[in-house]
């Protein structure tokens, strides 16, 4: 890919957020006027543990180009556990989508604290920009093409 | 059934209308399936944003609302409230976060209202699958805990027991009272900390309200607001407390008086069994078994055999106390930092570079040196003493805290105002970065010390102490406002060491699953609207455990945090939040894997009756306990067949918002 | 053979059970299938021999079900399944009574005739005394090829010779492995990002979604597959685009992860053979790397990988940083 079409490129970026303490980071980052791209939407779940690798399977292949998990640090999880079995869960499911080749930039988890709303922007400019560099999810969503 | 859904796209003033083309958010969002109503206003939240809300519900029938507006942390709860008021089940609400996660960021409006349009389909698609909820109820403990017995905790524990209810004080110490009751004097009146603190003291030890558990640490914590069991660990005392009647007779006949202080911040020694201090609650000494020669070697038992009231009880083990609260405060407390990142003041090598809290023991006529002014070297009366503010506050290079320490300026002129005053002969000198004084009297107490006691402020950093041969120390620092290098001989110097929360604060906060910042400070649920309250349900923060604040401030906050606990426990009952997992017993293979992953151990199986198409057979089913549950879906992924559903958060509604977001 | 006939015959006359499961001849001599015997006569079409690589664990979840015990002969590998299932409450201890049978590995009739062998009519020595050398009956005369070369993949790699669970053993057994277990995964690791995909894109173009995997995998047991409900708007067979003709595979992986016991029926049955181990075993390795060793169905007490933390687990950029 040439680098005048990365410029044109804009990626899907879904983002999801633990309620209680990236999506509080999320608005920190908002009421802070920390700025990052558009391109990432955020969906709000209860906890990280949450997300089912269905729903990032399913945002690839519905054309996302990367997915990003914010949770609570390890230890600060408000239900006390559930980010520790999104942490297994997610190392998981990101070797295999990386053994079956699919770019592991595009994927993410981050753990972002209620307080720590210059790392939700911080995290979301890095993120963006190295989707963005990695341009259009072709691969997973095109695992099994026929052609 | 057919949707009705309602669209409503929120200015909030200029907030997101100056940045989201607001007219073509509704327009968009007009054409979405199942839209039968989109409009904006200027301030959805208002009365009359809610009344248009209402009234296109029971005008049009809506079956969903969507508000594009705020962040739903701000304002879901006013709009479910709307929507049950005009009829409609206040989970057939969803909020789509224009604001700060839209027009508080992007600039580009085109760019902007593109996104607008898109939160606001994302949550079309999931208020079309929402479900009506109903909270549930669950019971409120009539009783508070206290973590932490200090100034905060007793406030804290004085003021919820004043309201009627029972309240108990935790605290790991053998003695209420914590780091004021260490301190000399207190600012800006320079009255006796102990005079102030010992009625309180003496007043929540009398309560009946109020249960002490000193010499205690909270073990394990389980259940949620309303609801909370706490393991307490009595740790053995050595000393039965029924029997013991405080006459000392132990601790001054104790042969091994060699364990540093703790009280007296390790500046001189204590005997083996003791109390921190003479006006300790309760009073009842503790053997420090790692000091006791008796637990040691075997051989002694001096206290036991003075000890007329045959108090002593070697064997004593600890005891855990299980008891069950509706709401806990967090009063922790603080510590001063620990000064090893700060060689250049030769913290560790003179005894006569000294931290302020030390300074207050010594200060004190019941501390080590029975309250004379003189170095811990060789016990002679300064002449020089110099103060270096900011040891590890407001420091930006990662060896300290970050943050002001805020009690530090007040302290150090109340410090040097008293020695001015005591010992007229004395020289003060402090360093300083800023001088801080906002609070009622404090700015009027810091000119009184420059003013009329004639203390020399210089605004600059000290770079080095170098302890001398003779004794002394050489200072060397800049003075900011002269721009000049400064070396000076001072006979003490004392550090205004940052202060940080206390280090098992941690250890806390995991239990009670309540968020700690970076700094270890817990974090309030807003940090200007909700302080006293952690975001988790039925966890107040009273006192420095929140952030740095002096006595007035904790007192003050220790009361709030009271009034919110008192609050909770006045309810009868509590409505649960309904979003809570729900296991499909069609699907369900009863395999337990969900109740390996739930950390309320909400889930249990029962062998149930299970009729479909073809089917009719008794199978072992996961049935989950909504009181118990608090909805965060651990269970919903570890179900292999999707069993397991999150209410509010269903399967299908989260692939319906990845959907309309990859659309 | 004859043995696991008598002790079958045996606990059916004395009461101890009311069924068989076992293995009876397919239509062809070299695909025997799973079945239940009830009776005495039934038991004449019983067979035990190299082809008998069916994993009976999983028939055990409908048997559980059924009034009285039945009898149900179990490999080695056979026994992790079986105890995974105890450990998921889907099969019922007290209603199996289990012969531990003897297993010199498993035979694939496709290595036998990779090796050239063509128009196979029977293949003679299966049985568990049989020689080392297998004699292909053809139609083009007698062939002969070593029992190593024919065993299934899975045998190459085989987790030992013990039962992790028994109520009694008939038959000596002999640990196989003589290849390396995760060396077909580190060889698809040490390939490039293109590479690994280009190689998984081909494995999986082959599927023709005739669900043999998941019908045969004992960990794949649930009532009701993801892949059947509504529940993630991911039935929609009709749709050659969807998510499941996609994700199906990874999907089924991940959540067999940390359950599956390597038993290789996936890739055995798999009629377009595609290396569907490859994606168990990756997981596997992963686990053990990750998290500690960790052998789904060896102990039925021991919590399983998914449902489990330390406080100092990697981070999934672990992922990345690996390279």
């Amino acid at each position: 890919m040439s680098i005048g079409a990365n410029e044109e490129f804009r990626p899907k970026i879904v983002a999801f957020c633990c309620n209680w303490c990236s999506y509080a980071g999320a608005d920190l980052a908002g009421s802070s006027r920390l700025a990052y791209p558009a391109d990432v939407k955020i969906i709000r779940v209860p906890c990280s543990c949450r997300v089912n690798p269905m729903f990032i399977l399913r945002a690839f292949e519905r054309g996302a180009d990367g997915v990003i998990l914010c949770g609570c640090h390890p230890g600060d999880c408000h239900y006390s556990t559930g980010n520790f079995y999104a942490r297994r869960r997610m190392t998981m499911l990101f070797s295999m989508l990386d053994y079956i080749g699919v770019e592991n930039g595009r994927t993410r988890v981050e753990w972002v604290s209620a307080a720590e709303g210059a790392k939700f922007s911080a995290t979301m400019n890095d993120f963006v920009a190295k989707v963005t560099s990695l341009g259009k999810n072709v691969r997973l969503g095109d695992l099994r093409c026929k052609n | 059934m057919q949707q009705r859904i309602g669209v409503f796209v929120c200015h909030c003033g200029s907030n997101i209308a100056a940045t989201v083309d607001v007219k073509k958010v509704v327009e968009m969002l007009a054409l979405e399936p199942g839209v039968v109503h989109a409009e904006d206003y200027q301030y959805m939240c208002s009365e009359v944003g809610q009344a248009k809300i209402a009234e296109a519900i029971k005008e049009k029938q809506l079956t969903g609302v969507v508000v594009c507006s705020c962040s739903p942390r701000m304002h879901e709860t006013t709009f479910r409230k709307c929507a049950e008021r005009a009829g409609l089940n206040p989970y057939m609400v969803e909020i789509a976060n224009i604001r700060e996660q839209v027009s508080w960021i992007h600039k580009d409006m085109e760019e902007a209202t593109q996104k607008a349009v898109i939160l606001g389909r994302a949550a079309i698609a999931k208020v079309s699958l929402n479900t009506p909820l109903k909270a549930g109820e669950s019971r409120v403990t009539k009783r508070a805990l206290v973590i932490g017995g200090g100034i905060a905790g007793i406030q804290t524990a004085l003021d919820i027991a004043d309201a009627g209810y029972e309240v108990d004080i935790v605290e790991k110490t053998p003695s209420i009272g914590g780091r004021m009751s260490q301190l000399d004097k207190t600012f800006p009146t320079l009255d006796c900390s102990a005079c102030i603190l010992t009625p309180k003291m003496v007043e929540a030890s009398a309560n009946e309200k109020i249960t002490l558990y000193t010499y205690s640490e909270v073990e394990k914590v389980s259940g949620f607001v309303g609801d909370f069991t706490v393991d307490i660990r009595k740790k053995a005392r050595s000393v039965d407390m029924s029997k013991c009647t405080g006459c000392g007779v132990c601790q001054e006949k104790c042969p091994n008086k060699k364990a540093p202080s703790e009280f007296n911040r390790g500046l001189n020694t204590r005997s083996a069994i003791y109390t921190p201090f003479a006006q300790a609650i309760p009073n009842v000494p503790v053997i420090d078994r790692e000091h006791c020669t008796k637990f040691l070697t075997g051989k002694c038992g001096v206290c036991s055999k003075v000890c007329q009231a045959g108090a002593i009880d070697y064997e004593q083990q600890d005891e855990i106390i299980t008891e069950k609260y509706g709401a806990i405060v967090v009063a922790t407390g603080f510590d001063i930092i620990k000064l090893d990142n700060y060689g250049e003041y030769a913290y560790d090598q003179s005894p006569d570079v000294i931290t302020s809290l030390e300074l207050e023991r010594i200060m004190n006529a019941a501390g080590p040196t029975k309250g004379h002014l003189e170095r811990m070297s060789d016990h002679k009366a300064p002449k020089n003493m110099v103060f270096i503010q900011c040891v590890g506050s407001r420091c930006s290079d990662g060896r300290g805290k970050s943050y002001c320490s805020k009690i530090c300026c007040m302290y150090t002129a109340k410090h040097a105002m008293l020695i001015r005053d005591k010992y007229p002969d004395v020289n003060v000198t402090v360093f300083y970065i800023d001088v801080r004084t906002p609070g009622k009297n404090f700015d009027e107490f810091y000119r009184r010390a420059v003013e009329d006691y004639h203390v020399n402020y210089i605004k600059g950093q000290v770079g080095k102490v170098t302890p001398e041969a003779d004794g002394s120390l050489t200072v060397h620092g800049v003075d900011l406002i002269d721009n000049k290098q400064i070396k000076m001989k001072a006979d003490m110097v004392v550090l205004a060491a940052a202060i940080e929360p206390n280090p098992d604060i941690r250890k806390i906060a995991t239990m009670l699953t309540a968020s700690i910042d970076t700094n270890n400070f817990l974090t309030e649920a807003h940090a200007k609207l909700r302080p006293v309250e952690s975001p988790t349900a039925g966890i107040f923060l009273s006192g420095v455990t929140q952030g740095p604040k002096d006595i007035p401030e904790t007192v003050s906050q220790a009361g709030a945090a009271a009034v919110k606990a008192i609050g909770l426990l006045a309810k009868d009952k509590l409505l649960t939040n309904p979003c809570t997992a729900q296991a499909d017993i069609m699907a369900c293979n009863g395999c337990s894997t969900c109740a390996n992953v739930c950390p309320y151990g909400a889930i249990s199986y029962e062998d149930k009756e299970v009729r479909g198409p073809g089917i009719r057979e008794v199978r072992r089913v996961a049935v989950v306990n909504s009181a118990l549950c608090q909805g965060c879906g651990a269970c919903t992924v570890a179900c292999p067949s999707g069993a397991m559903d999150l209410q509010g958060f269903s399967n299908r509604q989260i692939i319906a918002e990845v959907d309309a977001i990859c659309r | 053979m004859q043995e696991l006939i008598n002790k079958a015959k045996e606990l059916l006359a004395n009461g101890t059970v009311v069924r068989v499961l076992g293995w009876r001849a397919g239509d062809l001599s070299y695909n025997p299938e799973p079945a239940f015997f009830e009776t005495e006569e039934d038991l004449q079409k019983f067979v035990y021999d190299g082809f008998c690589g069916a994993n009976l664990s999983k028939y055990m979840i409908e048997a559980s079900k059924l009034d009285g015990k039945t009898l149900v002969f179990l490999k080695p590998c056979d026994t992790y399944s079986f105890n995974q299932l105890i450990k998921e409450h889907r099969v019922d201890r007290e209603k199996a009574y289990i012969v531990g049978v003897g297993c010199r590995g498993k035979l694939d009739i496709d290595k036998i005739k990779e090796q050239g062998i063509k128009g196979i009519e029977s293949v003679e020595g299966t049985e568990l005394d049989g020689p080392d050398t297998l004699t292909i009956k053809t139609l083009y005369g007698d062939k002969t090829c070593s029992y190593a070369s024919a065993m299934l993949g899975r045998c190459h790699v085989c987790k030992g010779k013990e039962h992790m669970i028994a109520d009694e053993i008939i038959g000596e057994s002999k640990d196989t492995k003589d290849a390396e277990r995760f060396d077909a995964v580190k060889a698809v690791e040490a390939m490039s990002p293109e590479e690994r995909f280009n190689f998984f894109q081909k494995e999986l173009r082959k599927c023709i979604r005739c669900n043999a995997c998941r019908n045969v995998c004992p960990a794949c047991s649930c009532r009701k597959c993801v892949f059947d409900s509504n529940k993630f708007d991911s039935a929609q067979k009709a749709n050659v685009d969807s998510f499941e003709e996609k994700m199906f595979h990874v999907i089924r992986a991940f959540h067999v992860a940390g359950r599956c016991t390597d038993c290789g029926e996936c890739s055995r049955v798999c009629p377009q053979g595609i290396q569907l181990h490859l994606f168990n075993r990756k997981f596997i390795k992963d686990i053990n790397e990750y998290y500690g060793e960790f052998q789904a169905g060896a102990d039925i007490e021991a919590r399983g990988p998914l449902t489990n933390y330390t406080f100092d687990d990697v981070e999934p950029s672990i992922v990345k940083e690996r390279g």
